[in-house]
């Protein structure tokens, strides 16, 4: 499937039990193919934002468009089996082995058996484990990068058109995380999905966006380039950000990077 | 004990119809048990009147709902098969709710994410981990419905309760016993092997 644009048009959120927006009045596109970081604190709206794209949280205003669609107009079903989800709890289910999780969706959506298998060995391959010695196992018997890794082969098990990914990584040590990290950089780059990523990292925001969305309190902070975050923050909430913690790492890197590309 | 050394028959073909009792019941209050703990789960607001309510009938006295079932239905089978399937309700139902209510939010949350149906959900994930918790509700009620089965031998024989009321009317103490006894050796066996399969239903 050809990677998707995701569009929202003056999207709001609010929730039942709240007096104000979760997420208040943004538009954003984001290109095919492109893999774009929400980036905020935690309760800035990043993950309604996301949550929206499957209609996970219902809208109070506004449009949300996959590929030109309208998915309020879309069954949430099918809409849901047509992008990949992954969440930093994983969620793996308990009843069901590895190759069980992973085929959950091209059951769902009625492939056969045989091309089932076959795609659970070839993403347990993509993802960096050995098919003959994680098909079979329960939930319960794998580390929490492990876990972590059948979760997004889960996502992407049925060829999604988009991957939403909510803070995948929040829940493993660093050295995992880095590891996933860069796992991912390759697989997005290799299935060119469309990639929406929360997080509140702004190191893994660094390393993973092709574009960032720094969100706060329920709006659009800023948005672009990580370099041009760096070089032109827009807010002094973003600058405070991009200079939060270790910041001289990250111009290295980020400068680094951007001679590259210009070679 | 000699009246069961004496009659190992009889007392096995009313420890028969004890257990055909007990399992038809049982049956008979799963069938209802399991919707009412879905919809208790799915509807906070009315769990607790739901449950309240089964809470309420599983506290009348058994001889109080018996006596009141024989006027309704006569002597037999039917008064005592339907107050075991009322007072199973409480156990069961709350055990549906509990079983449910405690499946991994997160598992939930990607269920749906990735494109199951409610009922897709609920069949697929909810259930099948809710499970061991409600072969416990199951077990629970066996054990409680296996004692107040015995009250059917009072209003229309059927189940070991025949031996205790019939030792009671004709002075028979070894008779008593050997209801009794046989009774509380099926509750025991019924405890041991649901607590097999509420292991081998656990996952992980």
């Amino acid at each position: 499937m050809n990677p998707s644009t995701i569009r929202f048009e003056a999207v709001s959120v609010r929730y039942p039990a709240s007096d104000r927006y979760a997420v208040e009045n943004i538009s954003l596109e984001v290109r095919g193919g492109e893999l774009v970081v929400l980036l905020g604190p935690s309760g800035s709206g990043k993950s309604t934002l996301l949550r929206s794209v499957n209609r996970l949280v219902p809208l109070a205003a506004g449009r949300v468009f996959v590929d030109d669609a309208d998915i309020g107009e879309l069954d949430a079903v099918e809409l849901r089996r047509s992008i990949g989800y992954v969440i930093q709890a994983v969620g793996l289910f308990a009843n069901m082995t590895v190759a069980e999780n992973i085929a959950v969706v091209p059951s769902l959506l009625g492939w056969d058996r045989r091309e089932i298998a076959e795609r659970v060995d070839d993403l347990l391959r993509l993802v960096g484990l050995d098919p003959a010695r994680y098909r079979d196992r329960r939930p319960s018997a794998l580390s929490g990068g492990e876990a972590q890794r059948i979760g997004v082969a889960r996502a992407i098990a049925a060829k999604p058109r988009a991957l939403l990914m909510d803070e995948p990584f929040g829940a493993v040590d660093v050295v995992v995380r880095t590891a996933l990290q860069r796992e991912l950089v390759r697989i997005v780059a290799e299935l060119q999905t469309t990639t929406l990523f929360v997080t509140h990292d702004v190191d893994e925001a660094f390393r993973l966006a092709d574009r960032i969305v720094v969100i706060r309190g329920g709006r659009i902070e800023q948005s672009g380039a990580p370099f041009e975050l760096f070089e032109n923050p827009a807010t002094p909430y973003v600058r405070e950000l991009v200079h939060a913690g270790d910041d001289v790492y990250r111009q290295y890197f980020l400068r680094g990077r951007e001679l590259l590309r210009s070679q | 004990m000699n009246y069961l050394a004496a009659h190992p028959w009889r007392v096995a073909t009313l420890a028969g119809t004890h257990v055909e009792l007990i399992a038809v019941a049982l049956a008979a209050a799963l069938l209802f048990a399991v919707p009412i703990g879905i919809v208790a789960v799915r509807r906070p607001r009315v769990a607790p009147w739901l449950l309240g309510t089964l809470g309420a009938i599983y506290t009348i006295p058994s001889l109080a709902m018996l006596a009141v079932f024989v006027e309704a239905f006569g002597l037999g089978f039917t008064p005592i098969f339907v107050a075991l399937v009322l007072y199973a309700q409480f156990m069961l139902a709350r055990n549906v709710v509990a079983g449910i209510a405690g499946v991994d939010p997160a598992q939930v949350d990607a269920a749906r994410g990735l494109g199951m149906s409610p009922a897709q959900v609920l069949r697929r994930i909810e259930f099948p981990q809710a499970l061991p918790v409600l072969i416990g509700g199951v077990r629970i009620a066996a054990i409680a419905m296996i004692a107040i089965a015995t009250l059917g031998g009072y209003v229309g024989g059927v189940g070991l309760g025949v031996l205790i009321f019939n030792g009671l009317t004709l002075h028979q103490p070894q008779m008593i016993a050997a209801g009794s006894i046989a009774a509380s050796a099926l509750a025991i066996v019924a405890d041991a092997l649901l607590r097999l399969a509420e292991r081998s239903a656990r996952y992980g």
